[in-house]
């Protein structure tokens, strides 16, 4: 059966309490999940106060300025900064998001800052998810052009409407807030390829230069792989960059409908 | 070699998501048969609760009379069977969606389908029963 409660190992015990730091007139609290995997000890949640005027405005920034001045051993992953990356994805008060484009004053009511890792995967330490499983089911769909017509001297060619049917796709930055706030992928996410992949392997589906749309439309048309989503519209509330992958999977679904009916 | 055998953290992890490959075609026939039968049942439902409206308190002979007007028949008796037959698609999904274990999961989607089909057929005999008057 599914497991709906946490194994013993990954229950959150307390956690340490830094102290404010000094000289700081005004303070945001930051509640984050802590594990290490090799001090044997369940996880648990660290409170840390952030000097919000000598630090930016997101809660990637409060995390860097912890970082720097509280606690070096706090881990997670980030790069870019401005959500192109697609690195630090984490869950922020409840939501998937990225750290870098999301404000500590929007968080609710101006109370702690809860931070945990994305929701349902192995921990590798503190933030940091391990995707490899994530990113092998992307590799999975092929995000490639597949053509057998000889390539021509220059580019594929495409209009501009078509190269528009694209759009609300290619954005996809892959940081996998969508796929790992689906509770289907929770339940399946060894067999569901989960709302990014699909998006993916819709984006190829709709590129008019490919040439391989049948066997794309192959590749996913499984119980598990394609229709454990239930249109449960997570994915679409949580993307970062605004875009809809639970209308992509139907895209999806229609056009495995529309080659059988 | 099974899955949960320790030598699966060796195997690569697109092999792991590739697995068995995909199911194909049957798996839209569900997903269409499903609402299919959704629409089928939104259209019917309206008659199917007037008709068991006007079942209501009669006695057998009553309801025997109503059922066989052949229209009130085949209304129930399509209702009876697309409800049936959603009813199996549904539970179906939920089996997969809950169940990981694949011997129970393979019993359950066979007590799934016995299950539907005899609750369909013998409320189909109750209607053709009670519909002929016999």
């Amino acid at each position: 059966m599914v497991e709906f409660a946490l194994p013993k190992n990954s229950k959150i015990t307390g956690g340490k309490s830094w102290p404010k730091p000094e000289g700081a007139t005004e303070t945001r609290e930051f509640r984050i999940y802590r594990w290490n995997p090799d001090d044997g000890k369940n996880p648990s949640v660290d409170t840390y106060h952030v000097d919000i005027h000598d630090c930016g405005p997101m809660v990637l920034d409060g995390l860097i300025w912890i970082k720097n001045n509280i606690d070096p051993t706090l881990t997670f992953r980030r790069s870019c900064r401005e959500g192109v990356c697609g690195s630090c994805a984490m869950n922020i008060d409840g939501q998937n998001t990225l750290a870098c484009t999301k404000s500590m004053h929007d968080v609710a009511d101006g109370g702690a800052v809860k931070i945990n890792p994305l929701p349902h995967q192995p921990v590798v330490k503190d933030l940091v998810p391990d995707l490899t499983n994530f990113y092998a089911q992307y590799a999975s769909i092929e995000p490639w052009l597949h053509t057998t017509t000889p390539a021509p001297q220059k580019e594929w060619r495409q209009s501009k409407e078509d190269r528009e049917k694209l759009d609300g796709l290619y954005e996809c930055i892959l940081c996998a807030c969508c796929s790992t706030s689906c509770p289907s992928y929770w339940w399946n996410s060894e067999r569901y390829l989960g709302p990014a992949a699909l998006l993916q392997a819709d984006r190829w589906v709709s590129d008019s230069r490919d040439e391989a749309t049948g066997e794309r439309l192959d590749n996913v048309e499984d119980a598990f792989r394609l229709y454990r989503c239930h249109t449960i519209m997570n994915c679409t509330k949580a993307c970062p960059k605004g875009l809809n992958p639970a209308k992509a999977i139907a895209n999806l679904k229609l056009k495995l409908v529309e080659r059988q009916v | 070699m099974s899955d949960n055998s320790p030598m699966k953290g060796i195997r690569t992890p697109l092999k792991r998501v590739r697995g068995l490959g995909a199911s194909g075609s049957s798996a839209t026939a569900d997903f269409w048969w499903q609402r299919v039968t959704a629409v089928g049942m939104l259209i019917l439902i309206i008659p199917v609760i007037v008709i068991v409206m006007m079942l209501l308190g009669r006695n057998q002979a009553g309801a025997g009379q109503i059922l066989g007007t052949p229209v009130v028949a085949l209304l129930v008796l399509l209702f009876v069977v697309a409800s049936a037959f959603h009813m199996r698609l549904g539970m179906q999904v939920v089996i997969e969606d809950y169940i990981h274990d694949e011997r129970l999961k393979l019993i359950s989607v066979l007590a799934n389908n016995f299950f539907s089909i005899a609750v369909s057929l013998a409320s189909v005999y109750a209607i053709l029963k009670l519909s002929s008057g016999v």
